[in-house]
């Protein structure tokens, strides 16, 4: 089991290495001149050249990406110059480590700017996360164990309808409709629990938490309700009934057991993806998350945000599938790690 | 460590093979028999008879623009309200001239232009689609019939690819690559028309979808093609001669058109939809050329004035992914008949 861990965690820092190259190289390659955004349209040339110089983008590819692994691992100042540090201390950003890199347009650290977003999408990703997994899996459950009926029926066709319906349009129905056209709820506004306690964290949340829960709910319904009548077929199924076990044993010990693992894989990843911000309902809602910081750095051409969150939220992907692979062990018997 | 099929090279310049020989035998082939199973399933024929129908209505929108028939960009300020923004008349304006209402703002026939817009989003999802499942299926194909390294390797790719954020991606690749594509690839002899900025920005969508979408296709051709090539006629290919790309493309493809089928009838609907959500991101196929993402992105700004030109191309974008989804699961169920629901 040990072994089995440090072999994934090993994978997975080389994965995340080669995947920030590969970052790297994508926006290396952009057409769009990093320098001249910086110090903008008047500038002469030797401007720019001092401005590139200054932030490291007249370095190599190969040792600007040296440089940012660097930052991840002791930190880093910007910009990195030994005569400014002497002469104009003041004027240096020191950068701690992890340092993801430093945005000139919001004039922060990348990882100052993640530490402010993330509690807002981690707010809401949980919120989701919670509505989707309890209203999805239960619903599932309840379709596949009234196979056939209306209300497998009626469950089913709610959940196509839903997962048809793009998240954007479900959120701006709640947001320009149900909140500011019919004032059914307060307009929602994110508020900390510091700022309006866990109740108002909780109803701050609402309705961006359904927008994003809807789209996942209906996929976890019909995915649920599969896997579950599925697991009913299987042979230890049979065995569990011939041995005379009560129904509900069967029910919940022998054929839910089987069918949730999958589940459980499916819930880790969509979280970890979700954990770094959804862009979309959080640009409906206008909530000050990862995902509107994202929306923010990629129309300010802001490439030091875009990299360090790119590179972050791919790493919350690796870290969830080692996570969930683990689980998956605990939860399904038949799973050996080796 | 042998890679299965390398001792393939050494027979190339033998004769080929010749496998059309086979006896036509009396009964129905797997296929006739999904075919059957389809159109037994009321459900589905029915969203297959609506698919086909709004697909006819995606090839003739452009035809009747030409003609004259719909005028998706004739502005008709007479038709505007007094404060020139919301439709005059109820339900956003619907006339006989006008029966979908036109749009605020402009004036401009709305059924026109949902017209147009299901003729846009469905050539990108389908675009969208078709590399998706070729570079799904090429990967798949050569990784589970080569095993080993290259399976390796094409596995880490695959999981390389699967932790890239894609929306984020999209956003922030979206100012540079379609800059790219309108001035590097357009130079390109036979690319020039990369300059028209709605051609470069669909090919950017295109491209997006396709470069993040391909991995589940890999990975489910592989697993077809890893029970495939255990088979006996893989065998007797093989020791006929057959060369490597011969077995690829003509014995193991054909083996493995149902769960690539079933998969390009539920990424068709995903596409659609993901179109629509790029184009309120701001990425995309931009105005006047109409989309269904387009147009909603448009009715963001007059929700409260004309509520009808948010939910009408709304419920029709609905309508449109739930009937190609309807018609992938009954795909699915027709094609497997092992799967029970």
């Amino acid at each position: 089991m040990l072994a089995y861990v440090i072999r994934r965690v090993f994978a997975g820092v080389i994965m995340l290495i080669v995947m920030s190259i590969v970052t790297f190289a994508l926006f290396f390659a952009s057409p769009i001149d990093q320098a001249s955004f910086i110090c903008g349209k008047n500038c002469s040339a030797a401007q720019k050249a001092q401005t590139a110089a200054a932030m490291g983008y007249d370095d190599s590819f190969a040792n600007q990406w040296v440089d940012f692994a660097k930052g991840v691992v002791q930190g880093r100042d910007y910009p990195d110059d030994p005569e400014l540090r002497k002469t104009a201390p003041e004027t240096i950003v020191h950068c701690d480590a992890p340092c993801l890199g430093y945005s000139r347009e919001r004039g922060d650290t990348v990882t100052n700017l993640i530490k402010d977003t993330f509690p807002v999408s981690f707010s809401l990703a949980i919120s989701a996360f919670v509505l989707w997994i309890v209203g999805g899996v239960l619903l599932g459950v309840t379709a596949a164990l009234k196979k056939g009926t209306i209300i497998d029926r009626g469950l089913v066709g709610l959940s196509l309808v839903a997962y048809a319906f793009p998240t954007f349009f479900v959120g701006l129905v709640l947001y320009k409709f149900v909140a500011i056209k019919w004032g059914l709820t307060d307009i929602p506004r994110y508020t900390s629990i510091a700022e309006g306690g866990v109740g108002g964290w909780l109803s701050s949340l609402t309705l961006p938490a359904i927008t994003l829960a809807v789209f996942f709910m209906a996929a976890y319904v019909r995915m649920t309700r599969s896997y579950v009548i599925e697991s009913f077929q299987e042979d230890y199924v049979r065995t569990a009934r011939s041995k005379g076990l009560r129904e509900r044993t069967v029910t919940f010990k022998h054929a839910l057991r089987a069918a949730l693992t999958p589940i459980v894989t499916m819930a880790g990843l969509d979280f970890a993806g979700l954990m770094g911000g959804a862009i979309i309902t959080e640009s409906v809602f206008n909530y000050p998350g990862m995902g509107k910081l994202a929306v923010r750095a990629s129309s300010d051409f802001d490439l030091p945000t875009t990299v360090g969150l790119v590179v972050l939220l791919a790493a919350f992907v690796i870290v969830a599938n080692i996570i969930v692979d683990l689980l998956y062990a605990v939860i399904d018997p038949r799973v050996r790690l080796g | 460590m042998t890679i299965p099929g390398s001792e393939l090279e050494i027979h190339e310049t033998e004769t080929p093979v010749e496998d059309d020989s086979v006896v036509s035998v009396a009964g129905r082939s797997p296929t006739q028999l999904a075919i059957a199973r389809f159109r037994a399933d009321k459900l589905s024929m029915i969203s297959f008879v609506l698919s086909v129908f709004i697909v006819l209505c995606a090839i003739a929108a452009p035809i009747l623009v030409l003609l004259g028939v719909l005028h998706p960009n004739d502005f008709h300020q007479e038709l505007l309200s007094d404060d020139g923004v919301a439709p005059a008349g109820r339900f956003g304006g619907i006339s006989w001239d006008h029966p979908f209402g036109v749009d605020p703002g402009a004036g401009r026939d709305l059924l026109a232009r949902l017209m147009l817009a299901i003729t846009s989003s469905l050539t990108i999802a389908l675009t969208g689609t078709i590399f998706t499942v070729i570079i799904g299926a090429v990967l798949g194909i050569v990784a589970g019939f080569s095993g080993g390294f290259v399976d390796a390797v094409i596995g880490r790719i695959i999981d390389l690819t699967l932790s890239f954020p894609q929306t984020l991606m999209l956003l922030a690749l979206s100012g540079p690559v379609v800059v790219m594509i309108r001035q590097d690839v357009a130079d390109f002899p036979g690319f020039g028309f990369f300059t028209n900025p709605d051609l470069a920005n669909g090919a950017f969508v295109i491209v997006i979808l396709a470069a993040f979408g391909w991995p589940p296709v890999a990975r489910v051709v592989r697993g077809q093609v890893l029970s495939i090539r255990e088979r006996e006629f893989i065998e007797a290919a093989r020791l006929l001669g057959a060369s490597r790309r011969r077995l690829y493309f003509k014995e193991v493809l054909p083996n493995v058109w149902a769960p690539v089928l079933v998969y390009v009838t539920l990424l068709v609907p995903a596409y659609i939809s993901a179109e629509a959500a790029f184009n309120f991101l701001g990425v995309g196929i931009k105005p006047p050329t109409p989309t269904l993402g387009n147009i909603l992105a448009d009715s963001v700004s007059y929700t409260s004035a004309d509520p009808m030109y948010f939910f009408l191309p709304g419920a029709l974008l609905a309508l449109i992914v739930v009937v190609f989804n309807l018609v992938g699961d009954g795909a699915r169920d027709a094609l497997d008949p092992k799967s029970h629901r």
